[in-house]
């Protein structure tokens, strides 16, 4: 009995020890049962060497019109073309567009109604097909698809009457006067009619997943849940590529990514960079160039101003007062971001340099409270007209930077007789409904206001993006003020930029003012890269270090 | 024996609906949901976020998305990912690969190992190499493989620069001799563990042999204790590492979540965790589904090797 078991037990183990060796020889050898890959093969065209970026998210959506996050752009940059480009200054440039059309060089009626874009002619989708103005207008139209999972779709909504005048124009009709649509149409990038226009639905298209743009790189290969190759297109019409191949790694853990930076594994941090606890030591790595880069993201304590808490302005005011900015900019996060007063980047030709500075005074805090009527009651904490100055703050659970941050402010509020309790949440349960729906009371939220560099904030704080109470937008903070909401409705209509710089220059005040956010300050990017890359070019006017990368080249 | 498997397998089958369900209904009520991510974007609107979710279904009522979602299982059809609109069964598909070499070579390594580490404990109970084994092992127990892996990288990658910091292959090579170097931290780190395990199970079960009377005759007998130790001992030590060893088919196949995620491993773990993140419903509930056709299997397998070898379990 125990042998003829022991005898069909040894059978079983060999035949799963077979399976796994099956199991791994086919790993070990699959990948390369395909044929060369692109890299292996000789070529005399120009583009030579590869640069490997590291990503903390996996890119997954390859088709720039669908729903995605920010780490995917670094694709679209590199596959496709929009109309026109933004620079780190914030110009736009003219990309598959001839010229940046305005009201001067008749691109853009005086009422701003009419656009008309001229088109490059010498511009190839990269299966050699010409691309021409048909295919911006299949790419507008597809966007206001309802039946298509598009992305942003604010601005594009108000296109009607799209115009082929002819293969490099085109032309169309705003519903209302909309400034912000030329710095959207930086983020639009336009993809080819002749393949999509087969699908019966874009949503599933092969496209999708090999994706066919005008770029300056080619679609290469993904392997999921490791990385993608890009590979050089020859053929781009305009300055570029230098490398053969560009690479997008994905690593998960932060730690981790740093770690294939110092070992040399990867050749240049993206998204979500390297982590500020490892700035002092990154800066100092041999071989590697490490900077600051600004981003057009701002860390705030941001308040439900419905909360009765919140409502008055004394007590949004002593609560900044009582809040430690320096402390918290230099001792937790290492000194790399920079303190703001407001949600413009600091180097927007909108930014307001002239508002007033925050200082950090425990004694004016309590002072105001204490002239607004919040006395201590017996537990220490302030009342008022039976309302406790007690709050809970919320934010992505597992930063511990973050958390460190709650627990000094949670420190410093107490002495004010204000109680702050914490109750952080994961990302995918904090980003949805608590937050776009107002169920919180506060939180400590690090986001941007703006898209592209236009300075348009409507959807972040006018009244009307309300979106608890039926609102478009993303108002989070429920903050609403009839000068502000008129101001924000003027600037979308106007298209001077000196006269949008005064308005907007007035709603950063206002903001300043009314604090429905408290700020604390503008991100900077710990971007790392090996020494020997060129060309690469920080833009804190896009979401993605890789804006670029067809000017970046290895030195020799 | 077949009416002993037809049971088991219906009962397999009310216990797969049972964790669909169960899965299927936790999942949705966790709030957030899967375009939570995009509530930070400036340019995504409230409208936004609700026409996505009435194209993406989640706008229905939730029994009526489980019976869509079952009766496409049914019928082969996994589902598409939230994500990237790939086949859930080819993602899988695609991880699994992964997953099993490293598996595959540290559960191997483990084995052989750890069953030498036993036998040997066993055989020497009490010695330097016994304590040092027993310690050895309460250590790679008590220690997390995040740790294990990141000291790992720091003296083996950062400091002698042997081996790589991880990743499955350098990407432009893909050769044999390249796939086995960035084996071999990842699997070293993962196999401690297993190791610990199997060296303590063996060392039980060979000391359990060794108390055996078919031992006491042989070596009274005069048979050598290394013939003892190799044709009588050895052999029934390992018949329960047996059974041990079908249990832990399905976390060989799911995969390791934390030594995947130390050294870049595209494997089913990390699929698992990512799909978590973004609330990937497809994708979670497709990995899920597989986890426990490979457990009801494991089990099932168990089931069948106890009840070969001792008939009076089909009875029971």
């Amino acid at each position: 009995m125990t042998k003829r078991s022991a005898t069909t037990s040894t059978y079983s183990r060999r035949d799963t020890l077979r399976m796994v060796a099956i199991g791994g020889a086919a790993g070990l050898f699959a990948p390369n049962l395909l044929g060369k890959p692109a890299y292996a093969r000789t070529s005399s065209a120009k583009p030579t060497g590869r640069v490997i970026v590291g990503l903390g998210q996996e890119p997954t959506v390859f088709n720039p019109l669908m729903v995605h996050i920010e780490v995917d752009d670094g694709v679209h940059f590199s596959v496709f073309d929009a109309l026109f480009r933004i620079d780190p200054q914030g110009v736009i440039q003219p990309n598959l567009a001839v010229e940046v059309p305005n009201q001067k060089n008749g691109g853009i009626s005086e009422d701003g109604l009419k656009w008309r874009i001229r088109l490059r002619d010498d511009v190839r989708w990269h299966d050699g097909k010409p691309f021409s103005a048909e295919d911006v207008k299949f790419t507008l139209e597809l966007i206001t698809n309802p039946n298509f999972r598009s992305w942003r779709t604010s601005g594009h909504s108000l296109v009607r009457d799209i115009t082929v005048v002819s293969p490099t124009e085109i032309s169309w009709r705003m519903e209302e006067a909309f400034a912000p649509y030329l710095s959207f149409l930086t983020e639009t990038f336009i993809v080819p009619k002749h393949i999509l226009e087969k699908e019966a639905n874009p949503n599933t298209a092969a496209f999708n997943q090999a994706p066919v743009g005008t770029g300056a790189f080619k679609w290469g290969k993904r392997v999921a849940g490791d990385h993608l190759e890009l590979v050089a297109n020859t053929e781009y019409f305009g300055e570029g590529p230098h490398i053969e191949r560009l690479v997008f790694k994905y690593i998960p853990d932060l730690t981790v990514l740093y770690t294939q930076f110092k070992s040399g594994d990867i050749d240049l941090v993206g998204q979500p960079y390297i982590t500020p606890d490892h700035y002092g030591e990154a800066k100092t790595l041999p071989n590697r160039v490490v900077t600051l880069v600004p981003r057009a993201s701002f860390e705030s304590f941001y308040l439900n101003l419905e909360r009765p808490q919140f409502k008055e302005l004394a007590v949004r005011e002593a609560l900044y007062a009582a809040i430690d900015k320096e402390a918290i900019i230099q001792g937790l996060y290492y000194g790399v971001p920079t303190p703001t007063e407001t949600f413009m980047p600091r180097q927007s030709f909108f930014f307001n340099a002239n508002l007033p500075l925050h200082q950090f005074d425990l004694n004016r805090a309590r002072k105001i409270l204490d002239q607004a009527g919040w006395a201590p009651g017996g537990d220490g904490i302030r009342t008022k007209n039976g309302v406790r100055l007690s709050f809970t703050n919320s934010t992505t659970s597992g930063d511990p930077l973050r958390e460190q941050v709650q627990q000094f402010l949670q420190q410093t509020f107490a002495q004010l007789g204000v109680e702050m309790k914490i109750s952080n949440l994961p990302a995918a349960v904090m980003w949805g409904e608590f937050w776009m729906q107002s169920q919180f009371d506060s939180v400590i939220v690090g986001s941007s206001y703006l898209i592209g560099a236009d300075p348009d904030v409507t959807n972040r704080i006018h009244s009307r993006s309300i979106g608890v109470k039926g609102g478009r937008g993303s108002n989070n903070a429920q903050y609403a003020n009839p000068e502000v909401d008129a101001l924000l409705d003027k600037g979308a209509r106007t298209f001077d930029p000196e006269a949008r710089r005064a308005i907007y220059s007035r709603v950063q005040e206002l903001v300043r003012r009314d604090l429905p956010f408290l700020p604390l300050y503008q991100s900077n990017a710990v971007e790392g890269l090996k020494k020997g890359i060129n060309g690469f070019v920080p833009n804190g006017n896009t979401r993605t270090e890789s804006w670029n990368a067809l000017a970046w080249y290895w030195a020799s | 024996m077949s009416a002993f498997l037809l049971n088991r397998l219906s009962q397999s089958i009310v216990l797969l609906v049972i964790v669909s369900i169960i899965g299927f209904t936790v999942l949705n009520f966790m709030p957030g949901g899967p375009l939570a991510q995009f509530g930070l974007d400036p340019g995504m609107t409230q409208k936004d976020v609700e026409r996505l979710a009435a194209q993406l279904g989640l706008n229905r009522p939730l029994w009526i998305q489980y019976l869509d979602w079952a009766w496409r299982l049914i019928r082969g059809d996994w589902g598409h990912s939230f994500r990237d609109g790939s086949a859930v069964l080819s993602v899988i598909g695609r991880h699994l690969l992964a997953t099993l070499l490293l598996m595959g070579t540290s559960t191997a390594f483990a084995i052989a190992v750890g069953a030498w580490i036993g036998i040997r404990g066993a055989t020497h109970r009490y010695s330097l190499f016994d304590y040092c084994a027993t310690v050895g092992a309460m250590v790679a127990l008590s220690v997390p493989t995040f740790w294990f892996g990141l000291i790992g990288i720091y003296i083996f990658t950062l400091k002698l620069g042997w081996v790589p910091a991880g990743n499955m292959y350098t990407i432009g090579d893909g050769s044999v001799l390249d796939y086995l170097h960035h084996l071999i931290l990842p699997s070293l780190v993962l196999s401690l563990v297993h190791v610990a395990v199997w060296s303590r199970y063996m060392r039980t079960a060979t000391l359990d042999a060794l108390s055996q009377d078919f031992v006491k005759t042989a070596r009274a007998k005069g048979v050598s204790e290394r013939r003892i130790l190799l044709k009588h001992v050895v052999g029934n030590a390992l018949l329960p590492m047996i059974t041990l060893a079908g249990m832990q088919l399905p976390s060989i196949l799911t995969g390791a979540l934390v030594t995947e995620t130390v050294f870049t491993w595209p494997g089913m773990g990390r699929l698992f965790l990512d799909s978590l993140g973004y609330s990937d419903y497809p994708m979670v509930m497709g990995l899920l589904i597989f986890s426990a056709i490979l457990v009801v299997l494991g089990n099932l397998i168990a089931d069948i090797v106890i009840a070969t070898v001792d008939p009076r379990i089909r009875l029971g």
